[in-house]
């Protein structure tokens, strides 16, 4: 066979893996969208799930815990990647220790989520004596997003020109004053953008949290907002199923009556909710860097 | 400037250069917190990581130091916690293969994207795959795990009988699975390759398909290799995404079409409907701790490539 040919073929070969691989994307998210588009509607984002016999109802409940439960690991999780990025970019120098919390990081962010579960449960649930609770999960989830969210910040950092620092420097403002005021603000967008992807895949996390947050969402009142109360849905200390523990745990069980129904709308809501996290981040991240470059120049 | 020069002299302090050249405590004050403050912060992740491993590991080997389970009876096929018989050697089998076939079906398909992005559409061949990737990278893995459950089972039931559930199925949602780290890796293998070797190939007169196969392939064999573990490590760790189309028997996965089980999906299953320090209970966390070593032994195993691939550069 003469070369000419073969070079042919490998590139048409090369072009359908390509159309495959979008193939399955595309496949995919439109059967999740198609699959849920028919389940979803006011009274399914809203309404709590039904009888185990009956089926019917909705995911609202475990729809507003992912939220709730984003939230409270993004406020323990932001602060610690904060500072733990600006160490690391900013005052680390070589050595034993610096070495040692690289490969924490790395080591931390290749973990099974499940085995990161196991540990909240040892630790978070069984330890501390909380049980299944909401701040099990958020902290469970942080084990497993602070690495990441520790080299968001510092790549972010590092990004920044040599330039602006050494200006700062010479200007006499101390370096705590140019991480503050010249080195965070300049690495915003990405360090924004950054986080909201983390967000999207916390969001979708479910394996790290069966074991800490639980699998059953007890009754709450969407009235009461008092976060002490147990019926409440700002308490951190009761347990809480999201979407996508929801979602594996009407397959697994397969008792509920619209198990498939309920799968398939929630899935469409995790999907939908991932994308729109993955489009905000981009934005956002535009967005913010216009304003202060544009700021700036005025 | 004229303010604070007045100041001084009023208060007759020490002179004034003097008085600028030492730094307010304050400023030091604020500027040792904020440090030990980013210390501290940075100094949690070591702290989780060793107590994550050390729980994990007393957890993982006190049935064995309690006497309660032999490795022998641990490292054995026959699964029977009720005659106390807890081998799982099939199960450890099960997320070995079952990852390393995903591994195997994946790395010529993400290495083959990512050489169409580099080398053979640069422009619009990275515009398409660049946001694939990432969308697929952020799908949830139970949203895998429930169309592998409503789509590929019944596929695999219907085209070739059986249940559907097994080896095949959980290999063909790895597989998707683990595509965009293997790309992601790859192109950035590729683009690391200087443009003047490329050239000084096509000068000789080869094709494309021979400047590809004989020298960007072969430069790159490290770091490709370096993705393809990695994306092994990914589906050896997933859990319910495995755990929904695996079928969850005990049987040794040996066949692409019976219901297999893996270290993860077990422990997905029992871990909560087990009481709490029984036997069977404690050999799961033996699990947990095998899922961890293989988990170390992968990041071991990875170092080593990359650094195989910075001396051999």
């Amino acid at each position: 066979m003469n070369a000419k040919l073969v070079d042919r073929i490998a590139t048409v070969v090369f072009y359908l893996i390509t159309f495959l691989i979008v193939g399955i994307l595309i496949g995919l998210i439109g059967f999740i969208l198609y699959r849920g588009v028919q389940v979803i509607d006011w009274e399914f984002i809203t309404e709590a799930p039904g009888s185990l016999l009956t089926g019917g109802g909705g995911v609202g409940p475990q729809l507003f815990n992912s939220f709730y439960l984003l939230v409270l690991t993004m406020l323990i999780t932001i602060p610690l990647g904060l500072g733990g990025g600006i160490y690391m970019a900013e005052y680390a120098k070589p050595g034993r220790i610096t070495q040692m919390i690289r490969t924490s990081i790395e080591v931390l962010s290749s973990l099974p989520s499940i085995v990161v579960g196991l540990f909240g449960l040892l630790v978070f649930v069984q330890y501390t004596g909380w049980g299944f609770s909401l701040i099990a999960g958020a902290l469970a989830l942080t084990v497993f997003n602070l690495p990441l969210m520790v080299r968001i910040v510092e790549q972010a950092l590092t990004a920044v020109p040599r330039e602006q620092k050494e200006a700062a420097l010479a200007l006499g403002i101390t370096h705590w004053q140019t991480i503050l005021r010249v080195l965070l603000p300049a690495a915003l967008p990405g360090i924004v953008t950054g986080t909201i992807l983390a967000a999207g895949r916390v969001f979708g996390e479910a394996a790290a949290l069966m074991f800490t947050a639980g699998m059953t969402s007890p009754m709450i009142d969407f009235t009461d907002w008092n976060p002490a109360s147990p019926t409440s849905p700002l308490n951190p200390f009761r347990p809480a199923s999201t979407l996508a523990v929801h979602i594996w745990k009407v397959n697994a069980e397969s008792i509920v009556a619209d198990a498939k129904e309920v799968a398939s709308g929630a899935s469409a809501l995790l999907v939908i909710a991932v994308l729109i996290f993955n489009l905000f981040a981009r934005w956002l991240g535009r967005f913010i860097h216009a304003r202060l470059t544009s700021s700036s120049k005025a | 400037m004229a303010q604070p020069l007045s100041n001084e002299t009023v208060e007759s302090k020490p002179s004034l250069s003097e008085e600028l050249r030492k730094p307010l405590p304050k400023i030091l004050q604020t500027e040792r917190r904020g440090r030990i403050l980013t210390f501290v912060s940075s100094w949690v992740l070591i702290v989780i990581l060793f107590s994550l491993l050390i729980f994990i590991t007393s957890k993982g080997i006190a049935p064995f130091i309690k006497g309660e389970v032999s490795f022998s009876n641990f490292f054995s096929t026959t699964w029977n916690p009720s005659a106390n018989a807890y081998g799982s050697l099939s199960f450890i089998l099960g997320s070995l293969i079952v990852s390393v076939c995903a591994a195997l079906v994946s790395a010529p398909l993400g290495i083959g994207a990512a050489i169409f992005m580099t080398e053979i559409a640069p422009n619009w061949g990275r515009k398409i795959l660049q946001p694939t990737t990432e969308i697929l990278v952020g799908i949830p893995s139970v949203v895998y795990g429930f169309v592998g459950l409503t789509v590929i089972v019944p596929f695999i039931r219907e085209q070739f009988g059986g249940l559907g559930f097994g080896l095949l199925a959980g290999v063909i949602v790895l597989s998707i699975m683990i595509l965009p780290t293997i790309v992601s890796i790859s192109v950035d293998t590729f683009q690391s390759i200087p443009r003047h070797i490329r050239e000084g190939s096509y000068a000789l007169g080869a094709t494309r398909w021979q400047t590809i196969s004989r020298l960007l392939i072969r430069t790159s064999l490290p770091g490709l290799m370096t993705g393809v573990v990695l994306g092994m490590a990914r589906a050896f760790g997933e859990a319910l995404a495995v755990q929904m189309v695996i079928g969850n028997s005990t049987n040794l996965p040996f066949d692409l079409f019976t219901p297999i089980s893996t270290l993860t999906s077990i422990i997905t299953l029992n871990m909560g409907n087990t009481v709490q320090g029984s036997t069977y209970n404690s050999v799961l966390w033996s699990m947990a701790l095998i899922l961890l070593i293989m988990t170390l032994l992968f990041i071991v195993l990875i170092r080593w490539m990359t650094k195989r691939r910075d001396q051999l550069q």
